[in-house]
């Protein structure tokens, strides 16, 4: 923590840009996908083994396009993010092209989760 | 709150973790395309929506089309070598998750008392989460 010195809210002034962006998106993601595929587990072997009511209902709306838009948007980020990371570990002296690569990330992401999610949505409002 | 200090070199948990968290990313990556392929080449191209595909793609349960129009689900997939697929997905992906929880919670909370504690938890839900999801795909 910056060598003892009190920052508080102060640190979320830090500009990181791009990078820190991934950064966080990756570990929001990260948190989110466990907490999701946990549920997901428990619920469908309350679903499997005990009928349960409360585990359909979660595993009906894990199946929901709505959730799945907002999954796929972590699930999707995450691979590529993780892809980019592995990718500079191996050739470290990449690193210096940190911030042209979490562009290169997002120019990949962005049809690719947006053509994704744009059929979902069709595919969502017209079974309704 | 404090900083966690930087990992020892050399043949370690830090080192063993960071090596697995790696090669279980890539093995996801491999464990969709078969998913994918795998669809396809059982009639996916017909008679499956994309949320479907996708829900297939990640991991190949019967569980995961139950709101979906297929015909008959359990004609081409519920035999040892898509549970075997399964098992593997979901140990790679339950793995690195808590390790990735494990990670986080260490970032904040550095080398202390509390470590061994949190780890020893950290360690029997993703056994339980682990055991769990084998039991289910066992079962269906």
């Amino acid at each position: 923590m910056a060598f003892g010195k009190k920052i508080g809210l102060q640190g979320l002034r830090y500009q990181g840009g791009g990078p820190m962006l991934a950064w966080v998106l990756h570990r929001i993601g990260g948190l989110a996908m466990v907490i999701f595929v946990g549920m997901h587990i428990a619920s469908s072997f309350l679903m499997q083994q005990l009928g349960s009511d409360l585990g359909t209902a979660l595993n009906t709306f894990y199946e929901s396009w709505q959730f799945q838009a907002v999954l796929y948007f972590f699930v999707i980020f995450h691979a590529l993010n993780g892809l980019r990371i592995i990718l500079l570990d191996l050739r470290p002296q990449f690193l210096k092209f940190q911030r042209e690569s979490t562009w290169l990330q997002w120019i990949i992401f962005i049809p690719l989760y947006g053509l994704t999610v744009f059929i979902m949505i069709m595919n969502g409002l017209s079974a309704k | 709150m404090r900083t966690r200090t930087a990992p020892q070199r050399g043949f370690n948990l830090d080192y063993l973790m960071w090596l697995f968290t790696r090669l279980s990313g890539l093995g996801l990556f491999v464990l969709a395309l078969i998913g994918a392929v795998g669809a396809m080449l059982l009639g996916a191209r017909e008679q499956v929506d994309l949320p479907t595909l996708m829900r297939w793609t990640y991991f190949p349960n019967p569980n995961h089309v139950v709101n979906s129009s297929i015909p008959d689900v359990t004609l081409g997939w519920a035999n040892a070598f898509w549970q075997i697929m399964m098992i593997l997905v979901l140990f790679f992906g339950v793995t690195h998750g808590f390790n990735g929880l494990r990670m986080v919670i260490e970032d904040y909370l550095g080398q202390s008392v509390s470590q061994v504690l949190l780890r020893g938890v950290i360690f029997l839900l993703w056994l339980f989460f682990l055991v769990m999801g084998v039991f289910v795909i066992l079962a269906s």
